[in-house]
């Protein structure tokens, strides 16, 4: 007896656990597409060149570490004009732009992001040619950012 | 609208060789409020983060950013530039409430 006790109150508790990660599916993914049209310009952005260092698994999503790197010699005639970071699941998608050149030395970037839930999120990287290149992952998030309104 | 702005940290190294490219790290205390929060009494607390930085090296700008409420509160950026020349660099940003906030390092190039 005491061991159906147990197995019911196992799953009752899993049952609890599982509530947050199925709140995290109210909000609807973005479609990045007309984001990316609107930073690539009129040629899709080709994948790789880009680099982005996110863990595969956040704790919490209020901080996440996010690292961007772009193969680029940075110099006079061939730069990284901007980066961008867009995450489909957050409110507002675009996350970040940086706008950079020959000065900074080399094409690297840190920061810490908010993601509200697991989600897929993308880098684009525009070079002074106006060739955009691109990098994407996916990142499992165990505690989203704080949202109290999801109104939008 | 200037009050008293956001409390920011740089990190440049003091010194460096000519063409060596060094690394800049900032720490800003700030909340991001990203608008969609409610306070204790359940009255929604207005959107305000620093939407714009700017990092300058002598004058010339090495980065600027254009940042959204998907940045974490007391945002922290790490970047590189070439040091070039002994100067200062000196980072600028200003919030949604029109706060500006300024933080810069000297860098010594030998």
């Amino acid at each position: 007896m005491r061991r159906r006790h147990f197995l019911k109150v196992g799953a009752g508790g899993t049952a609890i656990l599982a509530v947050p990660a199925a709140a995290q599916q109210l909000l609807p993914a973005h479609d990045l597409a007309p984001l990316i049209m609107q930073i690539a310009g009129t040629s899709p952005p080709r994948p790789g060149r880009v680099r982005i260092g996110l863990p595969s698994l956040a704790e919490n999503g209020n901080s996440v570490p996010l690292d961007l790197a772009v193969d680029s010699p940075m110099s006079e005639a061939d730069h990284v004009r901007s980066i961008h970071v867009l995450a489909e699941r957050n409110p507002r998608p675009l996350v970040a732009s940086f706008q950079l050149g020959p000065l900074a030395g080399r094409a690297q970037l840190s920061l810490r992001i908010r993601l509200a839930g697991s989600q897929r999120v993308v880098a684009l990287a525009v070079m002074s040619d106006g060739a955009c290149w691109s990098a994407e992952t996916e990142v499992v998030v165990t505690s989203a950012a704080c949202l109290d309104e999801l109104s939008l | 609208m200037s009050e008293a702005p956001g409390i920011g940290r740089i990190r440049v190294p003091p010194r460096a060789r000519r063409g060596e490219v060094v690394e800049i790290r900032l720490l800003i205390q700030h909340p991001m409020e990203n608008g969609f929060r409610r306070d204790t009494l359940g009255r929604a607390v207005a959107k305000n983060i620093i939407h714009r930085l700017v990092a300058r090296y002598d004058g010339r700008e090495i980065l600027r950013a254009e940042l959204g409420s998907g940045i974490a509160a007391n945002p922290y950026f790490a970047f590189f530039t070439r040091a070039t020349a002994s100067g200062r660099i000196e980072i600028d940003w200003e919030d949604d409430a029109g706060v500006r906030g300024s933080v810069g390092a000297a860098i010594e190039v030998t």
